[in-house]
């Protein structure tokens, strides 16, 4: 993904590229390309990231679409988490002896 | 940014790459290290795209329908790496355009091994064969480089490699057990692209501007020489098994070190082919610029098209 402050107007738009490689899994990112409309987004992803059979579906989204947390503001965008040791298993201790939990 | 600032940013960017760990698109980096990515990942897609005219050459030409449909799978593969790759330079905030056009003006570099014509159908079996070869070693090293985009890049690549070695190979061992002919077609074609290949790999490292900062902040692995002489350590016993002999006269395995010793390199022809003077620079660069040129009105056809398609979304919608 790009954040693309130079790209000049006539340059294609860029494109993200989504695929199930087989059902049962989930939609991965698999990459990026240039496309026009959806049609040929789709097309243009076939043909760049699934030549050998490594898709059943595939989703493609604008990037400009696309919006992302701030890495440089990770310390506090996800510090709700940081304290909640309870929140794992591993925070109880069981008694000797108990199985399976 | 305050001077502290930028320091303390390049304090934690240090850190980061001492505990290899990768560095995404949205991360803080120092200005060189985008600059570095952007010109080698840049120029790394361009030897995909340029790699394209070579093999292209001979499509039309392939000895039978097997090896036509081969050739073109791999010509087909090379354009989707060169996009894996732009794509991945476009992370770091420079456009496909502003890329492609540093390639059509020569202001970018590809891999000089290209600037070397296809005169025969052998030679289709030592690109693949020794040029996608010394393309895996490098490629493999870069796997483990410090850009993320970059890295992933290089896993789906050389996922793709292996084909296009192995086609080629077959192409040599089926020339080298064939007539007399085809064997000396498959020893001329060894002959001249060993010295090209070995130069893939770029100048010794003492001569390499960019190598030590860019070892440093990983984004190279391993050095020039390190690459080259494990792709000789790999390639030496394959020609054997080819029957056909590797051009250089010093060439030796070396008891001591468990390497293969091979002669100097032409230095000089290296840098001239560097600087545009090698047999198809000319060609290559004029090639891809009618490409560009001609391709330009079916390029605005789509913009148009693309355009026409919203425009009627829009109105279905309301």
């Amino acid at each position: 993904m790009s954040d693309n402050k130079k790209s000049n107007k006539n340059e294609w738009p860029l494109w993200e590229v989504f695929v199930r490689s087989k059902n049962g899994l989930e939609h991965r990112h698999f990459g990026s390309l240039h496309a026009t409309d959806t049609e040929m987004a789709l097309k243009n992803a076939r043909d760049v990231y699934t030549r050998r059979m490594e898709g059943v579906s595939i989703w493609v989204v604008e990037s400009k679409n696309i919006h992302a947390s701030k890495p440089e503001k990770n310390a506090e965008f996800f510090e709700p988490a940081e304290d909640k040791i309870y929140r794992h298993p591993t925070f109880y201790e069981l008694p000797d002896g108990v199985k399976n939990m | 940014m305050s001077e502290q600032e930028i320091k303390d940013l390049e304090k934690i960017f240090e850190e980061r790459i001492a505990n290899d760990e990768k560095i995404e698109p949205k991360d803080w980096m120092p200005e060189k290290y985008r600059q570095m990515n952007i010109r080698q990942i840049s120029q790394h897609a361009h030897s995909e795209i340029v790699g394209m005219l070579p093999e292209g050459n001979w499509i039309t030409r392939a000895p039978s329908l097997l090896r036509k449909v081969t050739l073109l799978a791999k010509v087909q593969d090379e354009a989707g790496h060169g996009l894996y790759l732009y794509s991945a330079a476009e992370t770091l905030g420079i456009s496909r355009d502003e890329m492609y056009k540093q390639m059509l003006t020569g202001k970018a570099k590809y891999s000089s091994i290209f600037n070397y014509p296809t005169l025969t159908w052998a030679d289709i079996g030592a690109i693949g064969w020794l040029v996608d070869g010394a393309a895996i070693v490098n490629q493999v090293s870069l796997t483990h480089t410090s850009y993320g985009p970059y890295a992933r890049g290089m896993v789906r690549i050389c996922k793709e490699e292996s084909f296009h070695q192995r086609q080629g190979y077959q192409i040599m061992y089926i020339l080298a057990n064939g007539t007399k002919e085809q064997r000396e077609m498959a020893q001329d074609a060894l002959n001249r692209f060993w010295w090209p290949a070995l130069m893939m790999f770029g100048p010794r490292d003492a001569d390499s501007t960019h190598t030590d900062q860019s070892m440093k902040w990983k984004i190279k692995i391993k050095t020039n020489d390190t690459l080259r002489q494990m792709f000789v350590d790999q390639v030496v016993p394959q020609a054997d098994i080819l029957g056909l002999t590797i051009p250089d006269p010093d060439l030796k395995y070396n008891e001591e070190t468990g390497h293969y010793d091979f002669g100097e390199i032409d230095w000089e022809e290296f840098w001239q082919v560097v600087k545009g003077h090698g047999i198809c620079n000319k060609d290559r660069l004029e090639a891809k610029n009618k490409a560009w040129n001609e391709g330009e009105w079916v390029r605005n056809a789509a913009v148009a098209y693309g355009e026409k398609q919203k425009e009627k979304q829009v109105k279905k919608a309301s």
